[in-house]
């Protein structure tokens, strides 16, 4: 299912679904399920999935106008929030009621949309919080250095190694609070594979990021697949979703409205009908990309 | 006017009990704040507890001074965690308006006559540090703090160290404790331990959605910090009486001075502005008055004793507005200071 | 240490956590108290005495003291039978009741042979140029007067609604400045210290019979210092963009400085504004209230509707309300928002400055650090009723005035505020958002 990415045309998975394609449709190997949930902001229902998987070792892709509640999906997911009802599973064990780190040490790891960089930290520090061996992170271990030197010096390494891919590695004595909005993001994502995570949650990667690091980002995530993740990803920008989604999940007011492998999912009629209402005649990759639609709702 | 005498007494806060009680208390904060982004606005009263703790361990308990201590400590702990396992989950700003009740309770829990019998409610306690108590009742304070002193009767120093046996043993075991302290907390905020508690203080949920158990770190930084001060307020005992009235809001205020003095984000910056604090408030608190006395300030001796606390409230808002790392805070970390 | 974060409700972790502190506090209150009960300690003069039968003091019997200027104040007598009352001034008279339920069964106070009055459970002590003084009880058999329950709770609820209604004008002010620029100003205790104390000033100008020019210009003067602090000191660093949490130490700082500045120009005593010795008419039973009070209350009632009805109506007041919702969305629909947060300064200072007053005659008495004394207050309504909502403050106030005023009918007076503050705790547990509040953003 995983094949080497090129900048030019990756090669997508293909046949990760069983039985016909609709919303909520099964999927031949999940690592995550939702099931029934719900999230109520006063009479506001922000989330209300019925059912959706996600596929194992695959690029999915999370789109939808803003206000469809992509970001509180995640925040439910990950355990930064709780939902009214529902159950949902990661890799067949439940996570309802799982407090947010420890769905962290299960393997779950996501990114926030307004990007959670540790200004007063060094970029390298950044890094190494990433890291879930450490053993003088507890207070008992943290007053005798010799107990944990020999694994920062390890940690250290790999650190080195994955800010490297990211073009981060000259940064790495700077406060994070010195870079540039874009390789904020580009951090945010390097410190959470420190963590080896099974499925990358991001919510809005490219967000912000110029031009020119979105070449590389794309790349980075194609990467994570190679090395055998899975990526759930959040993007309004549909030629970048159409390049690297092996599979695409469509949300509008709090639903999945639609599923399917990126080419087909953009002809489906739900889906124009959730983005652009009555102004059907607008190219959806013009209208979906990084210009918030006009009332939709205040994002934060 | 005697200026060199103004100066002498100045320069002896600089190795006084009391500076190194709030060095103490600062550096709580300093792990707090500095380090954990805890807003504490209540170190009085994990002060009061530690003072309180150990007097009534001596006077009710009858317990020798080092088991006394503890239950200052213990109660520091207790108070933490009482405090802590609630409130840790709050936003930062609630925190502080918790931690500032919490240690007003316990104020006014100390001053109130309903447990006046064994707190002393508005005379507060004395003659625990022993030897030998009160007149009244010889008995109290027995095996209190003075009885551990080896050093034989006498005055010892220099100017302007120049103290008998009782505060030069206080002010040894003073400056042992805090170089311990010191030393703990250096060695602790520069382990992957502190590492994590520095990104808590930048943004929990990104240490949170890596996986760490962030409300642990916090209780255990609540805690650390809590027994610093509850050292802090111990050093206060040891010197002198205990009275509900010291440890109130302005005394954290005062402590919050002495942390953002030194810089909040470093391990001798507190020691450093508790000592500045104190010298400066020693110095200012002579110089004006003596001025006063001898008609060079238009005030009354009265007035010019109390322009320091006028001067320590806006040097606290000049502090934040021009000089938010301190001291003696790493001034890369100005340019990023929100 | 790692701790589950999750698993035990909070209902029951509060009130475990809750249970150890009484607890602990219990153990300590197991000691019988051998000093004589004390309140007020922190005025400067003393009345005190004890309650005896036959030489043998009475614990526990409920003392109660009017004095000038409005000052109340009640304590229980200790093992010995001994009580302390610190009260505010000297070369005054004191009325001194002792409470005749709280005797044991069968005895009443008897006539004190030092004085001639007739009902012997009521006298009148004078406090000498010395500032202390001794009133003695005797008790025996006889017949004794009671004060009923119902008088007392509907007493308590007076001056709670007094008192709230006063903690409201101050906290609407912290909570529409919190709602519109995000600042926990520490220094609002000063801003309410400061109508008090313009007012003594300008009194001691310009006589006491121009009480309410003196009163207008003090409030006058309060919106001057709100404008101006606005202007010199929180709209430059709101322009820097500074943090929350520094802008909140600048307000303390500026809370401290400009405190003992007061306390350098007026000094350490208590002063009283003319007419806070109005006398006190019955109203029934033996509840009583003064023209002071119905005053106080009837102005609070009307500047708070005027408050409501400016932030319903009036353009300004819509604004405010749509800053306090979302600045940011405020900002880009063409709100002028430094100018609604000038507006909301000047606004604030002058409710905080007449609550000041208000808090001068019903405490009663003015000193340096009397916004200090019910800073916390104020956070707790605020707090109590939602941060940045108005209305919850004013909600908030009530219930904190009512709280504290009638919970020295269970709990030791000197304890009063604990209730206040342990409620506000126990808010922000259940829900920190408050009453009337919203929960916040996630993520
Ligand atoms: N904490 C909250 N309180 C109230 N409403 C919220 C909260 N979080 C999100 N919402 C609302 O839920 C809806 C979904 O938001 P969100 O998940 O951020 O959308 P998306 O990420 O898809 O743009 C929006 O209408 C938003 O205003
Ligand atoms: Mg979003």
């Amino acid at each position: 299912m995983s094949s080497k990415p090129t900048s030019s045309s990756p090669i997508k998975s293909t046949g990760l679904h069983v039985g016909e394609i609709k919303p909520g449709v099964a999927k031949k190997d999940p690592i995550l399920i939702a099931d029934g949930v719900r999230r109520q902001f006063g009479g506001l229902v922000a989330v209300d999935v019925d059912h959706v998987e996600i596929p194992r070792n695959a690029i999915t892709a999370l789109i939808g106008p803003n206000g469809a509640g992509k970001t509180t999906f995640f925040n439910l997911l990950t355990g930064f929030d709780q939902p009214n009802e529902g159950k949902w599973s990661f890799n067949g064990k439940s996570l309802a009621k799982v407090s947010a780190f420890r769905v962290a040490r299960r393997g779950l790891i996501r990114t926030f949309q307004l990007t959670k960089a540790l200004g007063l930290l060094t970029v390298m520090d950044n890094m190494k919080l990433g890291s879930t061996e450490q053993s003088g992170e507890k207070l008992s271990a943290s007053l005798f250095p010799f107990l944990w030197t020999k694994k920062e010096t390890e940690i250290e390494a790999k650190a080195t190694e994955i800010l490297q891919r990211f073009k981060l590695d000259t940064k790495k004595d700077d406060f994070a609070a010195s870079l540039s909005g874009g390789q904020r993001k580009l951090l945010e994502m390097a410190r959470a594979l420190m963590t080896d995570p099974e499925l990358v949650m991001l919510d809005e990667p490219m967000a912000g990021v110029n031009p020119a690091l979105t070449e590389s980002l794309l790349e980075h995530i194609l990467g994570l697949k190679a090395q055998g993740m899975t990526v759930l990803f959040v993007e309004h920008d549909m030629h970048m979703v159409r390049h690297i989604a092996d599979w695409v999940i469509v949300m509008a007011e709090g639903r999945v409205v639609a599923e399917g492998a990126p080419d087909e999912v953009m002809k489906n009629p739900a889906v124009i009908d959730a983005y652009l209402g009555s102004h059907q005649d607008v190219d959806l990759g013009t209208v979906t990309g990084r210009i918030t639609l006009p009332k939709i709702s205040k994002e934060k | 006017m005697d200026i060199l005498g103004i100066f002498l007494s100045s320069a002896s806060f600089i190795l006084a009990p009391t500076t190194i009680a709030y060095a103490l208390a600062t550096l709580g904060l300093a792990l707090h704040f500095g380090y954990g982004g805890l807003l504490n606005m209540g170190m009085a009263g994990f002060m009061a507890l530690g003072a309180y703790g150990y007097a009534i361990g001596v006077l009710t308990f009858g317990l020798p001074w080092y088991f006394a201590a503890f239950v200052g400590i213990a109660a520091s702990i207790v108070f933490a965690l009482i405090l802590g396992i609630p409130t840790l989950r709050l936003r930062g700003d609630y925190l502080a308006i918790v931690t500032i009740a919490a240690a007003e309770i316990v104020r006014l829990m100390l001053l109130s006559s309903a447990f006046g019998g064994v707190t002393g409610s508005a005379d507060g306690l004395s003659g625990f540090n022993g030897p030998g108590g009160t007149v009244t009742n010889p008995t109290v304070g027995a095996g209190g703090f003075n009885e551990g002193n080896p050093i034989p009767e006498g005055v010892y120093g220099f100017v302007p160290f120049l103290d008998n046996e009782r505060t030069w043993y206080l002010r040894i075991v003073g400056i042992l404790i805090l170089a311990i302290a010191i030393f703990v907390v250096w060695r602790l905020v520069n382990s992957p331990w502190g590492r994590v508690i520095k990104g808590i203080r930048e943004d929990e949920d990104a240490v949170r959605s890596l996986g760490k158990n962030v409300f642990a770190y916090k209780l255990q930084v609540l805690i650390i910090g809590g027994v610093l001060g509850a050292l802090g307020g111990l050093m206060l005992a040891f010197a002198t009486n205990v009275n509900s009235s010291v440890y109130v809001t302005s005394l954290t205020f005062f402590l919050w001075t002495a942390l953002l003095l030194g810089g909040a984000a470093t391990v001798f910056g507190p020691l450093a502005g508790s000592i500045i604090f104190w010298v400066l408030q020693a110095f200012l608190g002579l110089l004006f008055p003596a001025l006063a006395s001898v008609g060079l300030m238009p005030f009354t001796t009265i007035q010019a004793a109390q322009i320091k606390f006028i001067i320590v409230g806006f040097a606290l808002v000049l502090l934040v507005v021009f000089r938010p790392q301190g001291l003696f805070g790493n001034k890369k970390e100005l340019t990023f200071v929100k | 240490m790692r701790t589950n974060s999750t698993v035990q409700p909070r209902v029951s972790r509060f009130i475990s956590a809750l249970g150890a502190f009484v607890l602990a506090f219990g153990v300590l209150a197991l000691g019988t108290p051998a000093h004589a009960d004390v309140v007020n300690a922190e005025l400067p003069f003393k009345i005190s005495g004890n309650v005896q039968n036959k030489g043998v003091g009475i614990p526990a019997v409920s003392i109660s003291m009017t004095g000038p200027a409005g000052f109340v104040a009640t304590v229980l007598t200790d093992a010995d039978g001994k009580y302390t009352v610190g009260v505010p001034e000297k070369l005054a008279d004191y009325t001194v009741t002792v409470d005749e339920m709280t005797l044991p069964d069968g005895v009443a106070v008897i006539d004190n042979p030092a004085t001639e009055f007739v009902e012997a459970s009521v006298q009148t002590v004078t406090v000498g140029p010395g500032g202390r003084t001794t009133m003695n009880f005797f008790i025996g058999q006889g017949e004794r007067k009671t004060t009923s329950i119902f008088d007392q709770v509907v007493q308590r609820l007076i001056s709670g609604i007094n008192f709230g209604l006063m903690l409201a004008l101050a906290s609407v002010g912290l909570s529409l400045i919190y709602g519109t620029t995000g600042i926990s100003n520490f220094a609002h205790a000063e801003l309410v210290t400061f109508g008090a104390v313009a007012t003594y000033g300008l009194v001691a100008l310009m006589g006491g019979d121009l009480l309410w020019l003196a009163i207008i210009l003090a409030l006058v003067l309060s919106a001057a210092l709100g404008w101006g602090q606005d202007a010199a000191l929180w709209a430059p660093l709101r322009r820097r963009g500074m943090g929350l949490v520094q802008l909140m130490i600048v307000s303390i700082g500026l809370s401290l400085g400009v405190r003992y500045l007061y306390q350098f120009f007026i000094g350490g005593s208590t002063e009283q504004l003319p007419g806070s010795d109005a006398e006190r008419f019955a109203l029934f039973g033996s509840v009583t209230l003064s023209a002071i009070d119905i005053a106080s209350m009837s102005i609070s009632v009307i500047l708070i509707m005027l408050f409501a009805l400016w932030l319903n109506r009036s353009k300004v007041g819509k604004a405010t309300r749509a800053i306090s919702d979302n600045p940011g969305l405020a900002a880009s629909s063409g709100i002028d928002v430094d100018g609604v947060v000038r507006i909301v300064w000047i606004i604030g200072s002058v409710l905080a400055g007449f609550s000041g007053i208000l808090w001068a005659y019903f405490r009663p008495g003015i000193r340096w650090d009397m916004g200090g004394q019910i800073l916390l207050l104020i956070f707790a309504a605020t707090t109590l009723g939602g941060l940045g909502t108005a209305y919850g403050a004013l909600v908030g106030s009530l219930i904190v005035g009512i709280l504290v005023e009638s919970s020295s009918l269970v709990i030791p007076s000197d304890l009063k505020y604990v209730g206040a503050l342990v409620v506000l705790i126990g808010i922000l547990l259940f829900r920190p958002q408050g009453i009337l509040g919203r929960k916040e953003r996630v993520g």
